[in-house]
């Protein structure tokens, strides 16, 4: 680790002035962040922690219904405190990692680094959900571009998001053996105007909606009716773990149970 | 009635009260008053010329105390191999030079360059990335066949190939062999790979180098299997330093898996740098560090083959195994593949005729060398695969098959050089039938397939040679050491005992079992015994502990020297009882006059061996202190059969491990809950092998799976509760104990069963796939199934 600076603001607005230095990032749990500066692989100069920011953590409900997450929330309050809200989204934050990750990882910093095998980008993705930063809400379509990156300008931070709560939901994940992260994970919203499919873990893109399968499923909600439908292996990560080809037929084994979880 | 002390009790491990309580004292915790810290720079490349090193902007830096490179070691030896082989054609094996720093040459990522000594480790680490290291990019030998093709690229230039040796085991009957193939009714074929693998012991490895000017006096504490071994390596080989003026201590040691046997740079570089800086020297791995620098382990490809006549009786075998050194010989690395592997070819059959052919490959990746079984596993996996295989060809049982053909006869002379000395193999095989409940497989099955699951069923069974070795046996091939081990046992003068013993604990509990073969012998409290290893200016003499050899080598060495204690013991005893030598009886920690009431106790007589007022001082010294040496006769074999039952979803192609059945055949057992331990920590790695472990390059000599996130360690939830039995037992005929050893067999036995079953489990399926590689992943299975 190389040295830095730490801040630590207490509100967005100092938050965001603190990132105004040369070289400021924010430290949200540091899951990802802390192994990647022992590594010496990133070397800001200022930390600005968003730990202590009281007003970027928790779960609520909003006056459109929406179920409402504080950046700086750590995935164990989620998994407890989404549960009677939104079963499918706690379900996913209560197996991310293990307990010391789920501790101190938070949303903001899963949704802000958009690792290509996360899960809460599945989530986000598929409960068309709308991330709200110190300057602006982007929504979820427009929010994730690809591996790694996303809608976010320097210095911005999510403070929150905000996701409709479908009438269900499930997320049916396969792990990759050694991190655990998921190989292949599917998440599936069924709301009244639509099915919205979220597939993470299988495109070198990043998080994606499987569009085909979301059409299918909103005119016949059935895991058989998607027997037939697959998806291309050549835009798929190929790693040790697994060929393109076997992520895409992951694709859909993972989406057909999800479904399938949800008495489709 | 399970005993409550002594030979045969669940005796609780005493030495986990201190690594549970956080008070072990590990090598990373023995901080010298003064030290510095080393940074090695490693190589990011696989090959390359090494041009040079600027070392000036690095060494003008805050903290730096001096920063080495190659050429500071020129005066010194290179790494030393305890072992040189013998090829086919009675040739030495190739033996390159091992640099401590890399020197002309970088032949494989993760070897050090440079190595900086600073006040602090970030200032170490700081200057490390001001040196300007000039490397020419060579084409790097990654995969062995090609290594070893005319015209490939050479790891060492010095050396006439990347062929370290061709080694043909028995020679004299190749021929034989050839015959019996072309005469067999059925002839059996397999090609396999054993999966290189990390060992990842939970702690790193760490050296700390100290030097006393005014004695001239080196220390080394360093995360040693065997302190004195690398003493006398290090020494005499590497730096120079006579045994009297150098003391290694290997403390609290974290596991070790075998991969803590060798000598490695790092140690000798603190110890040399100690002296060079006048100041103690301190490196601790890092996790990523111990992924391209601790010797990996196995790493074969072979193609194996069975003969069988019409009845199904095997009538030869014959294997062709590529081996990978990695770019360096580790200390043990030429014995694995060759005295650790080809001498356990029979298995538990009476296969008359044996030929093994191993070819050594330099590639450039890290050092290989032993790693839990060390060759046995090797050796187990392609034969109980192969037999798997021939049972299924030829449509019978593979249990039949295997018990048709068993080794039923003791004392065994194997065509490859071993003379099994007991061992029942129907005996642990009825006992696994028992365990594995194969009566119910049926219904298990139909459970599994009612979930859209299958269900698989694998057995194996298993020999193995531990308690390493006869020493003038070892020499003959090519050991460059002796294989016995020493205790000394010191009796105080209130009684209690200390025993000095050469074996080494990294876990697997000698304190507490040690403890209670003394405390047995002499009829005393197991506390009253206390048992020190790990430092050579404590013990005598030690070889160490690898190839489960403490109870049976380490222990019959401490049996010796009790007995030499009780002995003289019953010389004071008689002169306190004024009878007969010959009529003293020693039980119950009291010695008796046969016959009679008089006795005295233990403590009075180690008093006076001390205290020695009336003593028979014209007879016997005073004091109460022995030495002795074991050089075993033979090595000891144990045996066993496990199977294992799998559940396999054809959608992801995940498999899981449903149960576990482990029958082993130990001898004598001196405390159960150990021995259960042992197995259970061998069959994770034995499970984490078949299932999960994998130690990729890329073809550029890039490691793949340099961290756990690529390196799938095995965890909790990966394992089932295994059912293990120890029941059966032929105690072993050559040693006192009868003791036969039992920390490597998990390892050794399981790795078939997993991959018996899953092929049992696709056939089920309806797909009849003959053989998947380990690790046995979701997406190969899925890709056998659906290629
Ligand atoms: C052992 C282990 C296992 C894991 N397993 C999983 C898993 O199975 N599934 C999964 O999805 N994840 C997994 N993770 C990742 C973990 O869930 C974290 O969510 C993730 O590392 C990022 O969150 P964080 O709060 O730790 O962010 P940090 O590490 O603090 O930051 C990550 C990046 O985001 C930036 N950042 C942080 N917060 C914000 C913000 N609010 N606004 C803008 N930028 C921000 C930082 O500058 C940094 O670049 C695992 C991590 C570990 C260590």
């Amino acid at each position: 680790m190389y040295n830095f600076e730490i801040e630590k603001p207490a509100t967005i607005a100092d938050a965001v002035k603190a990132l105004g230095r040369d070289e400021a990032q924010p430290l949200s749990g540091g899951q990802t962040l802390i192994p990647t500066l022992k590594a010496r692989l990133a070397a800001p100069s200022v930390l600005v922690s968003l730990h202590g920011i009281d007003e970027m953590k928790g779960v609520c409900l909003d006056d459109d219904g929406r179920l409402c997450i504080g950046g700086a929330t750590i995935h164990s309050v989620v998994a407890k405190e989404a549960q009677a809200h939104y079963p499918a989204l706690a379900g996913l934050a209560a197996r991310i990692g293990d307990p010391a990750v789920r501790n101190r990882g938070t949303i903001g910093g899963s949704v802000a680094n958009n690792d290509p095998s996360a899960c809460y980008p599945a989530a986000v993705l598929a409960s068309g959900a709308t991330v709200v930063t110190n300057k602006r809400e982007i929504a979820a379509d427009d929010y994730f571009q690809g591996m790694f990156a996303t809608a976010l300008e320097e210095g911005e931070i999510v403070t929150e998001v905000k996701f409709p709560i479908p009438q269900s939901a499930h997320y049916e994940k396969h792990i990759q053996p050694a991190s655990r992260f998921p190989l292949v994970a599917a998440f599936v919203a069924k709301y009244a105007d639509g099915v919205r499919v979220a597939i993470t873990g299988a495109s070198e893109d990043g998080v994606f909606r499987w569009t085909e399968a979301e059409e299918m499923l909103s005119n016949s909600f059935a895991a058989d009716g998607l027997k037939g439908l697959t998806v291309d292996g050549s835009g798929m990560i190929s790693d040790l773990h697994g060929s393109g080809e076997y992520r895409a037929h992951l694709v859909g084994v993972m989406t057909r149970r999800a479904v399938a979880a949800m008495g489709g | 009635m399970p005993k409550d002390s002594g030979i045969g009790a669940s005796s609780k491990r005493r030495e986990d009260i201190r690594f549970l309580t956080g008070s072990g004292n590990y090598t990373d915790d023995i901080n010298i008053r003064g030290q510095a810290h080393v940074y090695f720079l490693r190589s990011d490349v696989a090959h390359g010329t090494l041009k040079g090193i600027d070392t000036s902007a690095a060494e003008a830096m805050d903290g730096v105390v001096r920063i080495f490179t190659g050429a500071d070691f020129e005066a010194v030896g290179g790494m030393p191999c305890g072992w040189q082989v013998t090829d086919r054609h009675g040739q030495p094996m190739l033996e390159p030079k091992h640099p401590i720093l890399a020197h002309g040459k970088v032949r494989h990522v993760g070897e050090p360059i440079a190595a900086v000594v600073a006040d602090t480790l970030e200032q170490a680490r700081d200057a490390a990335e001001a040196l300007v290291v000039d490397i020419d990019e060579l084409p790097a030998v990654i995969d062995m066949k090609e290594a070893v093709r005319d015209g490939a690229t050479k790891v060492h230039d010095d050396i006439a190939s990347n062929l370290c040796y061709d080694w043909g085991f028995v020679e004299e009957n190749k021929d034989a062999v050839n015959k019996a193939f072309e005469e067999a009714a059925h002839v059996t074929t397999l090609e396999l790979v054993n999966n290189r693998l990390v060992a990842n012991p939970m702690e790193p490895r760490v050296a700390v180098g100290d030097y006393a000017r005014g004695t001239d006096e080196h220390t080394l504490y360093t995360t040693s299997q065997n302190p004195h071994v690398i003493r006398l390596l290090m020494g005499a080989f590497v730096l120079g330093i006579p045994e009297h003026k150098l003391r290694v201590v290997a403390p609290d040691v974290g596991g070790g898996f075998g991969t803590k046997i060798f000598h490695y740079q790092e140690e000798a570089f603190c110890t040399f740098a100690a002296k060079a800086c006048n100041r103690a020297v301190k490196w601790t791995s890092s996790r990523s560090e111990a992924f391209l620098s601790d010797a990996h382990g196995r790493d074969h490809v072979t193609k194996i083959e069975l003969a069988l006549d019409k009845d199904n009786n095997f009538a030869a075998l014959r294997t062709d195994t590529y081996a990978n050194m990695g770019a360096y010989l580790s200390t043990f690395a030429p014995s694995v593949p060759t005295w650790l592997h080809g001498t356990l070819m029979a298995g538990n059959y009476k296969t008359p005729l044996i030929y093994v052919n191993v070819k050594a490959v330099f590639t450039n990746t890290v050092p290989v060398d032993a790693y839990r079984g060390a060759g046995r596993p090797e050796a187990t996996y392609q034969l109980e695969r192969l037999v798997d295989k021939a049972a299924h060809e030829l449509g019978v049982d593979p249990i039949a098959l295997r018990r048709q053909n068993f080794i039923t006869e003791f004392p065994y002379a194997t065509p490859v050089a071993v003379e099994y000395d007991t061992g029942d193999y129907h005996a642990t095989m009825d006992k696994l039938e028992e365990m594995a409940d194969i009566a119910g497989f049926a219904a298990r099955r139909r459970e599994s397939e009612a979930k859209g699951k299958l269900r698989g069923f694998g057995v194996n069974c298993y020999i193995e040679a531990c308690g390493i070795a006869p020493s003038n046996l070892v020499g003959q091939l090519g050991a460059r050491a002796g294989l016995y081990e020493s205790a000394t046992v010191r009796v105080n003068a209130t009684g209690g005992l200390v025993v000095m013993t050469g074996s080494h604990s990294h876990g697997q509990g000698h304190e507490t079992s040690f403890a209670q073969v003394v405390a047995e012998m002499i009829g005393i409290d197991e506390n009253m015994v206390e048992i020190v290893h790990g430092d050579t200016a404590r013990g005598p003499m030690g070889m160490g502990t690898y190839g489960s050899r403490s109870i049976a080598v380490g222990g019959s060495a401490m049996v010796r020297a009790t007995e030499k204690i009780i002995a003289k013991a019953k010389k004071i005893a008689s002169h306190l009882l004024e009878a007969s030598e010959s009529d003293i009886e020693l039980k119950d920690g009291a010695f008796s006059v046969a016959g009679t009431d008089k006795s005295v106790a233990w403590g009075d007589v180690t008093l006076a061996a001390y205290v020695p007022h009336n003593y028979p001082l014209d007879d016997i010294e005073p004091g109460l202190e022995e030495t002795a040496f074991y050089d075993p006769s033979n090595f000891t074999y144990p045996s066993g059969a496990y199977a294992c039952e799998v559940e396999l979803d054809p959608e992801t192609g995940h498999v899981s491990i449903e149960r576990f059945s482990a029958a082993d055949d130990f001898g004598n057992i001196i405390n159960p809950m150990i021995v259960t331990g042992q197995v259970h920590g061998g069959l994770a790695q034995g499970i984490g092998q078949a299932l999960l472990e994998n130690c990729v390059y890329d073809a550029e000599g890039q490691l793949l799976s340099a961290s756990y996130m690529d390196y799938a360690m095995p965890r909790a939830s990966d394992l089932p509760f295994y059912d293990v039995d120890h029941s059966c037992q032929t105690p072993c005929t050559h040693n006192p104990l009868g003791v036969k050893g039992c920390g490597e067999a998990g390892a050794i036995g399981s790795p078939p069963a997993v991959v018996n079953a899953v092929l049992d489990a696709m056939r089920s399926g309806g797909k009849n796939v003959s053989h998947i590689d380990m690790p046995v992943t979701p997406s190969r299975v899925w890709a056998a199934m659906n290629g």
